[in-house]
């Protein structure tokens, strides 16, 4: 006879091993083989014909203007992501809670509707952009429109991050090191800095992700001027439209691994901050 | 260095947290600010520390008028009430942090800074946890870090808020002693606010005791104690019991209970007479002077002594009346859960109907303790 052993709730092995076994095998279907796909693709022809393909002279531009965008809207997402991240945490003023909810929009709108903003702003017969006209400045179908619209895009993850974790650490250890002496520089290299520095990393990668990988807005405002203004993502629709599928793979196989990339920085960061904390338990056992 | 507050005042938007005050802080005085959340004593020490701007009024540390001067230049220790310790560095980079953001000319050399840390971390007897970090102590040894941090750059003015507020009691106590013996060693001057009067009685030279936002009186504990000033800082002080007195000729009368004053003309109106619960006698019996009937509805035994919780029979009060004896006089008075008693005031606080003035310290020297019982 079987005796009787009580499980827990939903513990029954029937619907537990359903569950995970539906759960695995949908993100095998959805997640894992569309991956293995790209790379397929990709390498059909062999390494030989990858490797022509990526060193196409407007694929190599599309990588290199991708690169630059990244550069670019990176270091100024994560000053600006600061900078919003102090001021609603540390400050109070009419309006902060306004503030905090209009980070929030570009992950609201629809990046293609940004873009389109930003053409009626600053392309030529746009109010701002018709004085850029008369100045001789191109900022719409150039590289400075996608730089704008991918800053746009990206500007919340960098804040998102900080916002919780500085509400939750509280401005009292930057008061006390500013009563024991510290300087504004001091104060936030020595404390702010290395308390928000996983956070900060981790808004990084994710910024850097998006930048990269941008679709929507940079199609509308980019032109698609092949060996100008093509970005690595919108190269690889170019490609695929011009029916050159595995040259589209090929490309497509490098933002695949630009993700892959990502994951594994991520996983590093998490593995990282989980350390930081256990580490201190280890040290606390060792002295005992 | 002796601290001089002129007419500070201070509002959050439409919120008066401190009306005008004046206060005068000796050097090497330790100052308790002493009163309910909401009072104005943290904000008080945030004023004082800079770390909050009054709106109007001087600030004076010794003569220097520090009114405009930045918080980073007031040279104030100050100690919190959550700790704020740098968690991502250990003990010792804590206490080294004031002395190592120094101007580069002031600053010790390296060499002098750990030797300064290590007295320091000897001070508060915690060297062995240098290389520790602030989450691996627990709320006692993290306060006294606290406190060598804020020492490290020999602050003449040492500020607290809530030091002991979040340790448990008997830490707290050791705290409180030990706090007391470095001021006296080191004689800084030091302001600390607490809601807790034993710790503000134990601890202070003078108490400060304050409500929404003004000083209701200074004192040294002991006269503080003997004579509180107004009804609210008796409130404050520790348990009181309240009779609510109407004037009939030639008593205070509150239904079936009454007490006769002494004869003195501003008695002779109705008022509430304060009674603490330690100077309150009880008899099988009233007397003459004093008929307050009660029932006893609980004996709590609370270390040294016992609580008696008594309720009125035939009057009203708004609270039970609490009476304290020793275990030894309880015995002798042969009372218990339910019986029925006769109370009597050894000194009492008459507050007028008018206002809220200082009271009338009233003592019934006519009844010696101990021989209560007498028939009208």
């Amino acid at each position: 006879m079987n005796t009787f052993k009580p499980s827990r709730v939903g513990d029954a092995p029937l619907i537990k091993w359903s569950l995970i076994t539906l759960a695995v095998l949908l993100s095998c279907l959805m997640l894992l083989v569309p991956l293995a796909s790209i790379f397929q693709q990709a390498f059909a022809g062999g390494w030989q014909l990858y490797i022509e393909h990526l060193s196409d002279a407007d694929t190599l531009h599309a990588i290199g203007l991708t690169l630059i965008v990244a550069a670019l809207t990176v270091p100024i997402n994560l000053v600006f992501g600061v900078l919003l991240a102090w001021s609603v945490t540390r400050f109070e003023f009419p309006g902060r809670k306004i503030l905090i909810t209009l980070i929030d929009i570009p992950f609201a709108v629809s990046p293609v509707v940004a873009g389109l903003l930003y053409l009626l702003l600053y392309g030529n017969s746009g109010w701002l952009g018709s004085w850029l006209f008369e100045h001789d400045l191109q900022v719409m179908f150039a590289w400075p429109g996608i730089v704008m619209v991918t800053i746009f895009v990206t500007c919340p993850f960098v804040a998102r991050e900080l916002i919780p974790l500085m509400q939750q650490q509280g401005a009292s250890e930057e008061e006390a090191a500013v009563i024991l002496g510290a300087s504004w520089w001091q104060l936030f290299r020595r404390v702010t800095l290395p308390n928000i520095k996983w956070a900060l990393i981790y808004g990084v990668i994710l910024t850097n992700a998006r930048a990269v990988g941008e679709f929507g807005a940079v199609a509308v405002v980019s032109g698609n001027i092949r060996g100008e203004t093509n970005t690595l993502p919108l190269h690889v629709q170019l490609l695929y439209e011009d029916y050159q599928a595995e040259a589209a793979f090929a490309s497509a196989s490098l933002l695949a691994l630009i993700a892959l990339f990502t994951l594994l920085l991520k996983a590093i960061v998490e593995w990282r901050q989980q350390r930081s904390l256990s580490a201190h338990h280890d040290n606390e056992q060792s002295q005992l | 260095m002796s601290i001089r507050l002129t007419n500070i005042s201070k509002k959050f938007g439409q919120f008066q947290a401190l009306s005008p005050l004046n206060l005068d802080i000796e050097e090497g005085e330790m100052i308790g600010l002493l009163g309910p959340s909401g009072s104005g004593k943290t904000t008080l020490l945030r004023i004082i520390a800079g770390l909050e701007g009054a709106d109007s009024g001087q600030l004076h540390f010794g003569d220097r008028d520090v009114t405009q001067i930045h918080v980073r230049e007031r040279r104030v220790g100050f100690v919190f009430q959550n700790y704020a310790l740098f968690r991502h560095m250990t003990v010792a980079e804590n206490v080294a942090f004031g002395l190592q953001v120094m101007p580069r000319k002031q600053r010790p050399s390296a060499a002098e800074i750990k030797q300064r840390v290590t007295h320091l971390l000897e001070t508060v007897q915690l060297a062995h946890l240098a290389q520790r970090y602030p989450e691996q102590l627990s709320g006692g040894q993290k306060q006294r870090i606290a406190l060598a941090r804020a020492l490290a750059t020999q602050p003449e003015v040492l500020l607290l808020d809530e030091p002991f507020g979040a340790l448990d009691a008997k830490v707290r106590k050791e705290l409180r002693r030990w706090l007391r013996t470095l001021h006296d060693e080191l004689k800084f001057t030091s302001v600390f606010v607490t809601h807790d009067q034993d710790e503000a009685l134990e601890l202070s030279d003078r108490v400060v005791v304050m409500s929404n936002g003004h000083i209701e009186q200074i004192n040294t504990p002991a006269e503080l104690y003997a004579q509180p000033n107004s009804r609210f800082v008796f409130d404050f002080l520790g348990n009181v019991n309240v009779f609510n007195a109407n004037w009939q000729q030639p008593r205070w009368q509150n239904d079936a209970a009454f007490l006769v004053p002494p004869e003195q003309p501003e008695l002779q109106q109705s008022g509430a007479i304060y009674v603490r619960s330690h100077e309150l006698e009880l008899a099988d019996k009233p007397n003459s002077q004093a008929c307050l009937p009660f029932d006893i509805v609980a004996i709590t035994p609370i270390g040294a002594e016992v609580r008696l919780e008594l309720a009125p029979r035939g009057w009203h009060s708004d609270e039970l009346w609490e009476a304290r004896f020793t275990h030894q006089r309880l015995k002798q008075l042969g009372l218990e859960k339910g019986s029925q008693v006769f109370a009597t005031p050894q000194t009492g606080y008459f507050f007028g109907a008018e206002g809220d003035g200082a009271p009338i310290r009233l003592n019934w020297p006519f009844l010696p303790p101990g021989s209560l019982v007498f028939d009208i």
